[in-house]
């Protein structure tokens, strides 16, 4: 009993206040593409990336184009640039709405803010159910959505938890590139969610195949069916991304 | 045997390829004579002939050098299997089925490993075991679990209460990584490589990064040495709490679950201050390390230092607590001798009494500098389980304080001192590679063809060898106490799945 409680008085408390204003230190997140001119006929970005997230467009003022659905924010990138245009900034908010808008150049360095869905803000605005389905993922994703409910991010606090049971869910979080292995199995499980439901697509894998995107061991035609309401990048998605990105969209005031 | 963890290098020319029925004989009477099979695996040898398949067997020896065998056999060629008088090679003798269709008559359990290639969402279709009789029932759970986990089926049969025989279905996890490793340059593998199982990303680089430094011939100076090895337990610690909130959660011992937890975000953002992620992701690429300035290693430092206290305090509540004793002591035993059999790894079989634990048997540099005690436990239950993990992150925890405040190893040099800069890999040469990750040995075997190309990239995470002991440690026990179990072996489904 003493003992329980010096452990709970060590603990202390550790929950973040304000999750939308928290900034995790060192973290690898935003792309920054700068206004440096590329150099001719350069292509090493493109050449290094795992994922094809790097599109050149020579002739546009802003040539390097990156797609945070593919992109797995490694870094590799960086190095590579003879003209020092690429960076990566500590900034989590990097969740979008649309597949098409995940995209970021120099005349466009900011994802378009997230606007407040009322019809979801209505109906899951305080009482959101995640079920988990992970398809193929490297259990990466998976342990940060399992973060969410943890001391320091505590997203039940918004009345968003994860649900064991399809059937007590109103949304389906879904990881990893959806392997043939796991489409049925997937499908299945968004069955069993009665509606009104929603699909969240977590982590670059989830959004677009990832690192895995050129393999055919995977079936993602789940995704030509039903789209995402919420695409939430990162190789792992950060906590935080989540996290800012679905108060955002259901309009939960910190 | 070279520096870095066990790392070694064969030429093809010095290996002679037997047949197969050669092969397997000389494996058995090795196994016989107490050596452990690593690894048997086979691929298809187009540069040999149409339906030639090169199968290669990795043995560690009690003592000395890693033996290779090779041999070549016809596609759909018939051998004697190993399984029945060792079972520690059913899993290798499946995949290589499964990979390349040789057959191994007379094994027990021929069932495929991962429903690849034409078996592909063929996972209905599978026959499992069946026990029949009046008391008999099943109990089917999965590949969706209750919690946030990786999909995997397990298949409990029952007699009354007690499970009689657990069968595991794995593969739906499956996305083709081995294939993926040879469609893209092989100095740019490590994002991918980092994904093959995303706990363990450290580990994985670290085994990747210095296949390619020994094929190239570009050894890396100690100081990278040093700050992946101090990735790598940094890794350990937060994987081994990750199982033991797992375990404390499984058994409602809520205030453990909440404790690890907040323990392993303080060890995890520490990771992400050097290297950008959470998960160690950046911190290794072939050639470098993230150097650990002297602000770095104060902050992980003062870290540490502030975690261990409270980890010794929550360890001594869940120790102590007759709830958590009660639940753990006895269940789900693993004797050494079954541990042993089978052919288990890492953890799971020091948990069970076996010494086994390539960074003090292989110490390289950087554990060579400063070496690790080997932990066992004597009970193999998940008391056992549980406890070695505790002691593992003190060892490490004592490791890491000692390394971090250690000048002569300037740590912030570790990122400057190499290029990656792509060179030539040793042409017909075949690299095996060994990194003791948080599951016990990642493996990692890259084979090159006359010229210099990567012709096949064998992954083989240590999870796949101890699946079928989490089986073994489930029987006479009941389904209550599978999450327990199956928390306290913390195995990975993307790593076996691949």
């Amino acid at each position: 009993m003493f003992k329980s409680i010096a452990v709970r008085k060590s603990q202390g408390t550790q929950y973040i206040p304000d999750l939308r204003a928290a900034t995790p230190g060192g973290f690898r997140g935003k792309p920054v593409i700068s206004d440096a001119a590329c150099a001719d006929g350069c292509q090493a970005c493109v050449q290094v990336c795992p994922s094809r997230a790097v599109r050149l467009e020579p002739t546009q003022p802003d040539p390097v184009h990156i797609d945070l659905g593919r992109c797995v924010l490694c870094g590799d990138c960086e190095p590579v640039c003879p003209s020092r245009k690429l960076s990566f900034n500590n900034d989590v908010k990097l969740c979008a709405t649309s597949r098409e808008a995940l995209t970021v150049s120099s005349a466009h360095p900011n994802l378009d803010p997230i606007k407040v869905s009322k019809a979801l803000h209505k109906r899951f605005g305080r009482s959101l159910k995640l079920r988990s389905v992970s398809a193929g993922g490297c259990s990466g994703c998976e342990m940060e959505i399992n973060a969410l409910s943890n001391v320091n991010f505590d997203l039940g606090r918004y009345g968003i938890d994860i649900v064991a049971s399809p059937r007590h869910a109103d949304a389906l979080v879904l990881s990893g590139p959806i392997t043939r292995n796991m489409a049925q199995a997937l499908q299945i499980c968004w069955d069993a969610i009665p509606e009104p439901k929603l699909v969240i697509a977590v982590g670059a894998c989830a959004i677009s195949g990832g690192v895995f995107a050129d393999s055919d061991a995977l079936d993602r035609q789940f995704l030509d069916n039903f789209k995402p309401a919420l695409y939430v990048p990162g190789c792992p998605a950060h906590p935080l991304t989540f996290i800012s990105g679905i108060m955002d969209l259901l309009g939960i005031a910190p | 045997m070279t520096t870095a963890q066990a790392l070694a290098l064969f030429p093809l020319r010095d290996i002679a390829a037997t047949s197969l029925q050669e092969l397997m004989q000389l494996c058995g009477q090795r196994l016989q004579a107490g050596e452990r099979l690593l690894t048997l695996f086979g691929r298809p040898a187009p540069e040999l002939g149409v339906n030639i398949i090169v199968v290669t067997a990795v043995l560690q020896p009690a003592q000395g050098a890693l033996v290779i065998l090779r041999a070549t056999a016809q596609r759909g060629e018939h051998y004697r299997c190993l399984t029945a008088q060792h079972p520690a090679a059913q899993i290798f003798e499946r995949e290589l089925w499964e990979q390349t269709g040789l057959f191994p008559d007379d094994h027990p359990w021929l069932k495929p490993v991962r429903f690849e290639g034409e078996r592909q969402q063929r996972m209905l279709e599978y026959p499992f075991f069946k026990v029949r009789g009046q008391e008999v029932h099943e109990v089917g759970v999965g590949p969706i679990h209750a919690s946030v986990i990786e999909p995997g089926h397990f298949r409990f049969m029952c007699l009354g209460e007690n499970v009689h025989h657990l069968e595991i279905q794995l593969g739906y996890q499956h996305r083709g990584v081995e294939g993926l490793l040879l469609r893209r340059p092989v100095w740019q593998l490590t994002p991918l490589v980092e994904s093959i199982c995303g706990d363990s990303a450290v580990a994985y680089a670290w085994g990747y990064g210095a296949a390619l430094e020994l094929m190239s011939n570009q050894p890396v100076a100690p100081a990278i040495q040093a700050s992946r090895a101090i990735a790598l337990e940094m890794e350990r610690i937060a994987m081994h709490l990750a199982t033991l909130g797992g375990m404390a959660t499984d058994i409602a011992f809520l205030q453990g679950g909440a404790t690890y937890g907040r323990l392993r975000t303080a060890i995890i953002n520490a990771s992400q201050r050097v290297c950008g992620n959470r998960f160690g992701r950046g911190w290794i690429r072939p050639g470098q390390a993230k150097p650990l300035s002297e602000a770095l290693q104060q902050d992980l430092t003062r870290t540490l230092r502030a975690f261990a206290p409270d980890f010794t305090q929550i360890n001594q509540l869940m120790l102590a607590a007759r709830s958590v004793q009660a639940r753990l002591h006895g269940t789900g035993t693993v004797s050494q001798q079954a541990a042993l059999d089978l052919g288990l790894t890492g953890p799971v079989a020091r948990a069970s009494g076996v010494a086994l634990d390539h960074r003090t048997q292989w110490p390289g540099a950087a554990y060579g500098h400063a070496p690790l005690p080997m932990v066992t436990e004597p009970d193999g239950d998940c008391w056992a389980r549980m406890r070695l993990r505790m002691r593992e992150v003190d060892a490490s925890l004592a490791w890491l304080l000692q390394l971090l405040g250690d000048t002569t190893l300037n740590l912030s040099q570790a990122g400057q001192a190499q290029s990656s800069t792509p060179a030539a890999l040793q042409a017909e040469a075949l690299c095996v590679s060994l990194v003791e990750g948080t599951r016990g040995p990642v493996l990692q075997v890259l084979e090159t063809s006359a010229k210099g190309e990567l012709r096949h990239y064998k992954v083989q995470d240590p999870s796949t060898a101890n699946w079928f002991g989490l089986a073994f440690a489930m029987r006479d026990n009941a389904i209550s106490d599978f999450p327990i179990c199956n928390k306290s072996f913390d195995l990975s489904y993307c790593g076996n799945d691949l």
